[in-house]
């Protein structure tokens, strides 16, 4: 698998009241990338190693990087009817949507309402239903967690787990701290999930592949099996020695396993996908 | 000047066990009758305080050893109901963690009809760890804050009728405060904060302002406040506009006083106990000041740690420390006055003081410092402010 960087560019987007960033680079199918909630850094190596296979597009969602945030986006369903938007105005067709943690559950919110423009969608270690009863708290509460400890609980690597930030500079600092605002406007209440959607998931009419780190303790792989049996045909991979972000602790098997998710789709149809 | 009394009505006795006072802490560590003399000796502190001359105040916290009082109006309509002439301060009613503004204004009106009129209203944002306990969004919670706070003042002010409120926060189809408040339209409003830009708006409002405990933050927002007030309404602000609370402890002794200084600081001690995860819930503080813990890897909490030329406390800080900070009042009744004194006249005066006492002090000593306050304090402050206001 060639990992090494592959170029892509970022632009501004002006859509529905917001100036969206917009990460952009690869060949191949169109693949719509839906970062988790501590937004999206380019210059990750599972980045280049989506787009040494696929047409990446990754957007920064509302109030994350440089993406704008108007009042009239404050929830996950608005954010879903935001990338309905998003994706029919580029015109874009025959595309899988890729999430990871809150883009997994972007990504089903937009899947119960309308697949007409998708081929598939590929859930990574998501967050956003709930099966259990009231007294059952399925989702780790990272907002219980202050920022600068977050890695201990995303990450199976005791390395990355020990992170720390004292090395960024203001902007980024900054930046980090506003992902992690708006992390929490859209997921703080109820916790990471909408009530309704467990109910919502059999409307997914498109093949969808779950992936999830083994060691994940944010929603462990057990959380990951209610999904897998509440979407229509759904298979789940689970990658060994990655906890809540496996594209960022295993990038090739996860690039590896995306990459035979899509392989099974049929043969696409759309007019933006090169 | 007019003096309020104030206790935190505080579980101590939890305070020394090696668990969290706050958010997580077990309710098995709080003996039940022990809870229920502390609360019946409170009620017997604001008796003493209505026959003494001095006012009320109560504030309430949720799911901590160190507040037991769970609702200042609940605890203001029982204290209404055992006391005459003192006014009695709610503050404050946390705007952004109770989410029901209708229901607020009800128990205002409740409380200040069956007072006849004795109630002052401080409708605060409330304490950010609270958002744990409550749920409270904290993102928009600060936009949330300010349409609770004048729902409430319009449900407070409407007389002829319902009121109809339709927003994306709240939604009534018939808010009708029965009974009204007995003061009209209203009870008198006052506002606590650190942040300069609420101090400026308390001022346009004409709130009392009320700083808690940390002089700078007095030093920075009275002068701001006058300068607002004057700007907005024409005339300067009067005395009774501005509030300072302090840690009070008097006795005969000057011996005794700081060893009632020691245990009411005891109460801050046990206070920044709070776990450092629960001190700042996202979207609390600007994107800078989060940036900031970010890259330090810790949250600290807003108490200062320093004396005014910089040298950092002990830790904790000594009863001394405190006096020095402005932070703590206690000595003989002569000390505490000329400590009052000072601080008053290094912010520009004030006319209200809120009067802490409690910690780990026993209800015995509560009661002695109250009565040598009332009786030899009070007055030379009552006279200080009217030589003020005559200057003026």
């Amino acid at each position: 698998m060639q990992t090494n960087a592959t170029s892509g560019q970022s632009r501004q987007v002006p859509l529905s009241g917001v100036d969206l960033e917009v990460w952009e680079g690869g060949k191949g199918r169109t693949v719509l990338f839906l970062h988790p909630g501590d937004g999206f850094d380019a210059s990750a190596p599972y980045v280049s190693a989506l787009a040494s296979r696929f047409r990446v597009i990754a957007p920064s969602h509302p109030g994350f990087g440089r993406s704008s945030l108007p009042p009239s986006i404050s929830s996950v369903d608005d954010l879903s009817y935001f990338y309905l938007d998003f994706i029919e105005t580029q015109g874009l067709e025959d595309i899988v949507v890729l999430g990871v943690s809150l883009g997994g559950w972007i990504a089903a919110e937009i899947g119960v309402k309308s697949t007409a423009r998708i081929a598939g969608l590929c859930l990574v270690d998501t967050v956003g239903a709930k099966f259990a009863g009231p007294m059952t708290r399925e989702i780790f509460d990272l907002f219980s967690v202050p920022q600068y400890e977050q890695a201990r609980h995303l990450y199976h690597d005791p390395k990355l787990q020990q992170q720390t930030y004292a090395h960024l500079d203001d902007e980024t600092a900054t930046r980090m701290a506003r992902n992690h605002e708006s992390f929490a406007l859209f997921g703080w209440s109820p916790t990471l999930h909408n009530q309704k959607l467990a109910d919502r998931l059999h409307r997914i009419k498109v093949p969808t592949r779950l992936i999830w780190g083994a060691e994940d303790r944010v929603v462990p792989p057990s959380y990951g099996r209610h999904w897998e049996g509440a979407i229509p045909g759904a298979s789940m991979e689970v990658i060994d020695q990655a906890g809540h972000y496996p594209h960022i602790e295993q990038p090739e098997r996860f690039v590896a396993s995306v990459a035979r998710f899509v392989d099974t789709l049929p043969a696409r149809g759309g007019r933006n996908t090169p | 000047m007019q003096s309020w009394y104030f206790s935190e009505q505080s579980y101590y006795p939890a305070w020394d066990r090696d668990v969290t006072p706050k958010v997580t802490s077990p309710s098995s560590l709080v003996d039940p009758e022990i809870a229920h003399r502390l609360l019946r000796d409170y009620i017997e502190e604001c008796k003493l305080c209505d026959s003494l001359g001095l006012n009320i105040m109560a504030n309430e916290h949720h799911a901590t050893y160190t507040c037991m009082n769970v609702s200042c109006l609940m605890t203001l309509g029982i204290i209404a109901s055992h006391t005459t002439n003192a006014r009695l301060l709610a503050l404050g009613v946390p705007v952004m963690s109770r989410m029901d503004p209708y229901r607020i204004a009800e128990e205002i009106a409740y409380v200040d009809t069956l007072s006849r009129g004795r109630l002052e209203l401080g409708l605060i944002k409330g304490t950010a760890f609270e958002l744990y306990i409550s749920n409270a969004h904290p993102v928009t919670a600060p936009d949330r804050y300010w349409e609770a706070h004048d729902l409430i003042v319009a449900a407070l002010s409407k007389r002829d009728g319902s009121l109809s409120y339709e927003s994306r926060n709240f939604n009534y189809r018939y808010m009708n405060v029965i009974p009204p408040c007995y003061q009209k339209p209203m009870p008198p409003m006052w506002l606590t904060t650190l942040s300069t830009n609420t101090a400026k708006e308390a001022a346009r409002r004409g709130h009392v302002l009320a700083i808690t405990a940390v002089a700078k933050a007095a030093r920075q927002s009275f002068p701001l406040y006058r300068e607002e007030f004057l700007k907005t309404h024409g005339r300067p602000a009067p005395l009774d506009r501005f509030a300072y609370l302090g840690y009070v402890a008097v006795a005969r002794d000057e011996a005794t006083a700081i060893e009632r200084g020691r245990k009411i600081l005891d109460f801050v001690r046990a206070s920044e106990r709070i776990e450092p995860r629960f001190i700042n819930p996202p979207g609390a503080l600007p994107h800078a000041d989060n940036a900031r813990f970010l890259k330090a890897g810790t949250t600290v909490t807003h108490r200062n740690k320093l004396l005014p030329d910089g040298t950092p406390m002990s830790n904790p800080p000594t009863p001394r420390e405190q006096i020095i900070n402005n932070v703590l009042f206690a000595g003989t009744p002569d000390q505490v006055y000329q400590q009052i004194k000072a601080f008053y006249d290094s912010v520009g005066g004030f006319g209200q003081l809120l009067v802490q006492a409690g910690g780990t002090m026993s209800h015995d000593e509560i009661c002695d410092s109250l009565r040598l306050y009332a009786t030899e304090v009070q007055p030379r402050l009552t006279a200080l402010t009217k030589s003020h206001a005559l200057a003026a």
